[in-house]
């Protein structure tokens, strides 16, 4: 099973087997729920999902980059970035899967 | 915004649907990206990101306290990387 991709379709099925719901509402809910992330993330806030991390907007400053190409230098502007930070619970479950078969 | 904020947000735009469901819907979501993970496998949500889980060697540490040598055994880290239009969003 490892090295399989899940993508939406496969998140709105399991939401589909769990409540009694219509697979297109299912795959609607799961819509609105990664959009309510994004408008909090887009707004700064962060998001905190306990027993899985919290999502959070960290501002970079500018710096100079160089195209490792050519050598040239190339500021690179100051910009927002999302940071993810794995819960303990996320961290242990994922140990405790993967080196089971390793 | 915490799980808790989250649901009663999804409540709101959905008062057709009881809160208890709504709960159970937004845990499945992040359990069954939990699940995957830790069967090694890699979730992708086009336009908000992927996670993955990526592999730490095994390494010698060093207690900072005391100098003294300490294996270090392979572990697996989740990871996550932004989406594309996520990240604009963000900039916008």
């Amino acid at each position: 099973m490892a090295g399989t991709t899940i993508t939406r379709a496969q998140l709105s099925e399991a939401v589909y087997q769990e409540v009694g719901l219509s697979r297109n509402e299912s795959s609607e809910l799961l819509e609105l729920v990664l959009s309510y992330i994004t408008d909090s993330l887009s707004k700064g806030e962060a998001v905190k999902i306990s027993s899985f991390g919290s999502f959070s907007v960290r501002q970079k400053g500018e710096r100079i980059g160089r195209n490792p190409k050519t050598g040239e230098k190339v500021p690179i502007l100051p910009r927002k970035v999302l940071v993810f930070r794995p819960s303990q619970a996320l961290k242990d479950r994922i140990n405790s899967g993967n080196s089971s078969d390793s | 915004m915490t799980k808790s904020e989250l649901i009663a947000r999804v409540s709101t735009a959905n008062p057709h649907l009881l809160q208890r469901d709504i709960e159970r819907i937004v845990t499945t979501i992040f359990e069954e990206i939990t699940d995957a993970l830790a069967m090694g496998n890699r979730v992708e949500l086009r336009g908000f990101g992927a996670f993955s889980v990526k592999r730490r060697a095994s390494r010698i540490g060093r207690n900072p306290r005391t100098g003294e040598a300490v294996d270090v055994s392979e572990k697996f880290i989740p990871y996550f990387k932004t989406g594309k239009q996520l990240r604009e969003k963000l900039n916008a």
